[in-house]
C-alpha cells in the first residue's frame, strides 16, 4: 500500500486521496514549469540571458527588456500554458467518462462545434472585429455539446453512444468548416486555417486574462469532483451499485469538459492532441487515481504547448509557425507510442 | 430476383449517369449531347461542354463512388464492424496526406506518381489503425477500432493544415482536395488510375464466395480450409487501391462506403456475391446523384461534393449509432 494524503472536509461533502508520489512528482513538474518558463522567455529572435530575464521578473533590471518579456513572449507563454491546461483536463475528463483512452475534445466534435463557428466568423464576419471569435468558439462548442448529448440520450446516455454520435458530429462540423474555406476570398482562407491548425501568435494580455478565469474556476472544479470521475470510470453498474449519480455526474462533467475545451480554443485555437496525449503521459506519472492526475495532467499539457509553442517560434526563425503543427507532429507519433506500449492495460 | 435487382441498379445508373451530362449550369437538351458523341462539333460551346467537362465528371465519380462504396462493404466484412468504411478509419485521409505531401513539397504533378503516394499513405493508415485498434483487452471492438479511426483522421488532417499553413501559396491549389471534387481533373489526368483501380474491382468482385466464408469467423474460415490471412490480406491491398485512387483523383469524399454497404444489406441480405456487384453500382449512382445536388445547392457556385456526401452521410451514422448496432 502506497503512502496517501487524505483530504476530506468535516462533513464529508468532499474528499480525495493524493498519493504522497503525486505530490513529489508535482513538486518536480513545477520546477521543470518554471525552468522552461525561463528558457522560453530567454530564446527568440533576440537572446536574452537568462539572468536578465530573472532581473526583469523581480523587477531589478528596469525597462530594459520590457518590451520583448513583458509585451512579446511572456503573455504568449501564459496563455499557451493556460490553453494546455484546460485542454489536458478537459481530455481527461473525457477519457473518465467515456471510459476509453482514445477519447478527446478534438475526435468527439467539441472542438469542432468550436472551430465551425469561429471560422464563421472569421470569413464572413472580418468587418465585425476579430475580438468575437472567442465568443463564437465557446458557444459553438457548448451547442454542439449539447446537441450530441440530447442525441445520445435514450434511456440515459451511454459512453459509447455520445462518443460515436460525437463522431458523426465532428464530421458534420469538418464539412461545415470546409464549406466555409472553400466559399471564404483568399485573405481569410489563410487566417482561418491558421486558427484550424492552432496557434497563439500574437497573444497579448487581454487574451490571458480572458482565459484565467475558465481556468481557474474549472480546473480546480475538476479536481474536487475527482472522485465523482474515479466512480465514472468503474463502469454504470458499479457506480450505480455504489449509490452514484451517474446520468447526472455524467452530464456536469461533460458541461465542464466542455467549458474548458471550448475556451481553450477559443483563445489559442483548435490545437489537438493535447487533450489525447496529455492524460497518457500522466497516468504513466501519477497512476489512475483522477486526485492525482488532475493537477498533474494540468501541467503536463501546459507544457505541452507551451514547448510545442516556443518550438514553433524559434526552430524555424524567421518563420512564426502555429503551435498546433508542432503539437500533432511530435505528439502524434508519440502518442501512438504510447498506446502500443500500454497495450496490455 | 438478385439480378433483376442489380439490372433496376444499372437501369438507376444509366439514368444518373445521363441526367448528370444533361443538367448543370446550363442545361443541355438530349439531342444535343447526343450529337456530342455521335457527330462532334468542336466549334460548338454546349456540345464541347460535354465532351471535356461532364463526361469526365460522370466517369470519375461513377470510378470514385463505386470504389469507394466497395471499399467500405470490403472493410465491414473485414472488421465485422458496420461502423467500418475507409474515411472513418483514416484511411482516406492518411492517403490525402501523402498525396498533399507529394505535390506541395516533391512538386509532383502527375496522378501517375501521386497515385502511388495515395497508396503509400493508405497502407499506412490501414496499418496505423489496426495497430491502434487491436491493443488491449478489448482488442478490436467496434468502439475501439471507430475510435482509432476517428484518431488518425484528426492526425492526419492537422498534418494536412500543418503542410497548407507552412506553404501557404499552394493552399488554394489544393483546397479542392480537402473538400473532395469530382470536376478538379480531366479524364486524361484521371486516365492513369483507372485500370489499377479496375483491376481491383474485379478483384473484389471474384473474392465474394471467400469473404462470405470469412464473415462467418476466422474459426469456421480456417476449418472451411480457407487461407485467413492470404485472404485478409488481398481484401487489405485492394481496399488500399480503391481508396487510395479515390482520393488521389477526387480528394476526401466521406461516407459513401458506409451508407452505400448498409443499403445494399438492406436490400439483398448477407451475401457478398451480391453485395460487391451492388454496392459497387449503388454507389456510382449515389456520387453522380450528389454531385449533381452539389451543382445546385448554392448556385451559382458549386458546393464541394465531399460536403454534400458528409451532409447525407453524417446523419445516417449517427442513427445507426443511436439505434446501437448488430454485427455486420
Amino acid at each position: 500500500m502506497r503512502k496517501h494524503t487524505v483530504l476530506r472536509s468535516r462533513s464529508e461533502s468532499f474528499s480525495f486521496i493524493v498519493e504522497n508520489r503525486t505530490i513529489r512528482m508535482l513538486l518536480i513538474l513545477l520546477g521543470l514549469t518554471a525552468l522552461l518558463f525561463l528558457t522560453g522567455l530567454s530564446v527568440g529572435s533576440t537572446f536574452i540571458h537568462p539572468i536578465a530575464v530573472m532581473k526583469h521578473l523581480i523587477g531589478t533590471n528596469g525597462e530594459e527588456h520590457a518590451f520583448v518579456i513583458g509585451t512579446l513572449r511572456l503573455p504568449r507563454m501564459v496563455l499557451s500554458m493556460l490553453a494546455g491546461m484546460a485542454l489536458g483536463v478537459a481530455g481527461l475528463i473525457l477519457q473518465g467518462i467515456v471510459r476509453n483512452p482514445l477519447a478527446s475534445p478534438d475526435i468527439v466534435g467539441i472542438t469542432g462545434g468550436a472551430s465551425a463557428a469561429a471560422v464563421y466568423v472569421i470569413t464572413f464576419h472580418s468587418e465585425i472585429s476579430l475580438k468575437w471569435v472567442p465568443l463564437a468558439a465557446i458557444s459553438g462548442a457548448c451547442v454542439v455539446s449539447l446537441l450530441m448529448y440530447a442525441l445520445a440520450r435514450n434511456n440515459g446516455v451511454t459512453p459509447i453512444r455520445l462518443v460515436l454520435i460525437g463522431i458523426g458530429i465532428q464530421s458534420l462540423t469538418s464539412a461545415a468548416v470546409t464549406l466555409m474555406i472553400v466559399l471564404s476570398p483568399t485573405y481569410s482562407t489563410s487566417e482561418a486555417y491558421i486558427w484550424l491548425t492552432g496557434s497563439v501568435y500574437g497573444a497579448n494580455w487581454n487574451h490571458v486574462m480572458s482565459l484565467l478565469p475558465w481556468v481557474v474556476i474549472f480546473v480546480p472544479l475538476t479536481f474536487v469532483l475527482s472522485r465523482k470521475l474515479n466512480v465514472q470510470e468503474l463502469g454504470d453498474g458499479v457506480a450505480l451499485g455504489l449509490g452514484a449519480k451517474v446520468q447526472r455526474n455524467r452530464f456536469a462533467l461533460l458541461l465542464i469538459s466542455v467549458a474548458l475545451a471550448g475556451s481553450a480554443v477559443a483563445f489559442a485555437g483548435a490545437i489537438g492532441f493535447v487533450g489525447l496525449m496529455a492524460p497518457h503521459i500522466s497516468r504513466m506519472l501519477a497512476g489512475r487515481s483522477f486526485g492525482s492526475l488532475v493537477p498533474v495532467t494540468a501541467l503536463i499539457g501546459g507544457m505541452i504547448v507551451f514547448m510545442a509553442d516556443t518550438a514553433a517560434r524559434t526552430l524555424f526563425l524567421p518563420l512564426d509557425l502555429p503551435a498546433g503543427v508542432f503539437v500533432s507532429g511530435i505528439g502524434a507519433p508519440f502518442f501512438i507510442y504510447l498506446l502500443y506500449r500500454n497495450r496490455h492495460q | 430476383m438478385k439480378a433483376l435487382g442489380l439490372w433496376a441498379c444499372f437501369a438507376l445508373l444509366l439514368v444518373s449517369f445521363a441526367a448528370s451530362i444533361l443538367w448543370g449550369q446550363t442545361r443541355t437538351p438530349l439531342a444535343t449531347a447526343a450529337s456530342a458523341f455521335l457527330h462532334y462539333d468542336r466549334d460548338s460551346a454546349e456540345q464541347v461542354i460535354i465532351r471535356t467537362t461532364r463526361l469526365s465528371r460522370a466517369v470519375i465519380a461513377c470510378m470514385i463512388g463505386a470504389s469507394l462504396a466497395v471499399a467500405g462493404a470490403l472493410m465491414q466484412a473485414l472488421t465485422r464492424n458496420p461502423l467500418a468504411s475507409t474515411d472513418l478509419f483514416g484511411i482516406n485521409a492518411g492517403a490525402l496526406f501523402f498525396v498533399v505531401f507529394g505535390a506541395v513539397f516533391l512538386s509532383f504533378n502527375s496522378l501517375a506518381h501521386l497515385m502511388w503516394f495515395a497508396f503509400l499513405g493508405a497502407t499506412v493508415a490501414a496499418l496505423l489503425v489496426f495497430l491502434l485498434g487491436s491493443v488491449g483487452r478489448d482488442a478490436l471492438s467496434p468502439i475501439k477500432i471507430v475510435l482509432a479511426g476517428a484518431a488518425l483522421t484528426a492526425l492526419f488532417s492537422s498534418f494536412t493544415s500543418g503542410l497548407l499553413v507552412v506553404n501557404e501559396q499552394n493552399l488554394e491549389g489544393v483546397l479542392f482536395w480537402i473538400g473532395g471534387s469530382v470536376s478538379g481533373r480531366t479524364l486524361d489526368m484521371a486516365y492513369p488510375v483507372f485500370p489499377v483501380v479496375i483491376a481491383a474491382g474485379i478483384l473484389a468482385l471474384c473474392l465474394g464466395p471467400a469473404v462470405n466464408i470469412l464473415t462467418s469467423g476466422d474459426d469456421i474460415a480456417k476449418g472451411l480450409g480457407q487461407k485467413v490471412i492470404a485472404v485478409k490480406l488481398l481484401m487489405g491491398a485492394i481496399i488500399v487501391v480503391l481508396a487510395g485512387g479515390s482520393v488521389a483523383v477526387g480528394g476526401l469524399i466521406g461516407f459513401i462506403g458506409l451508407v452505400v454497404p448498409h443499403l445494399v444489406r438492406s436490400l439483398v441480405g448477407i451475401d457478398y456475391r451480391w453485395i460487391i456487384p451492388y454496392s459497387a453500382v449503388l454507389g456510382a449512382s449515389l456520387l453522380l446523384m450528389a454531385d449533381i445536388a452539389a451543382r445546385f445547392v448554392i448556385r451559382p457556385e458549386e458546393m464541394p461534393i465531399g460536403i454534400v456526401t458528409a451532409l447525407i452521410g453524417a446523419p445516417f451514422f449517427i442513427a445507426i449509432a443511436r439505434r446501437g448496432f448488430r454485427k455486420a
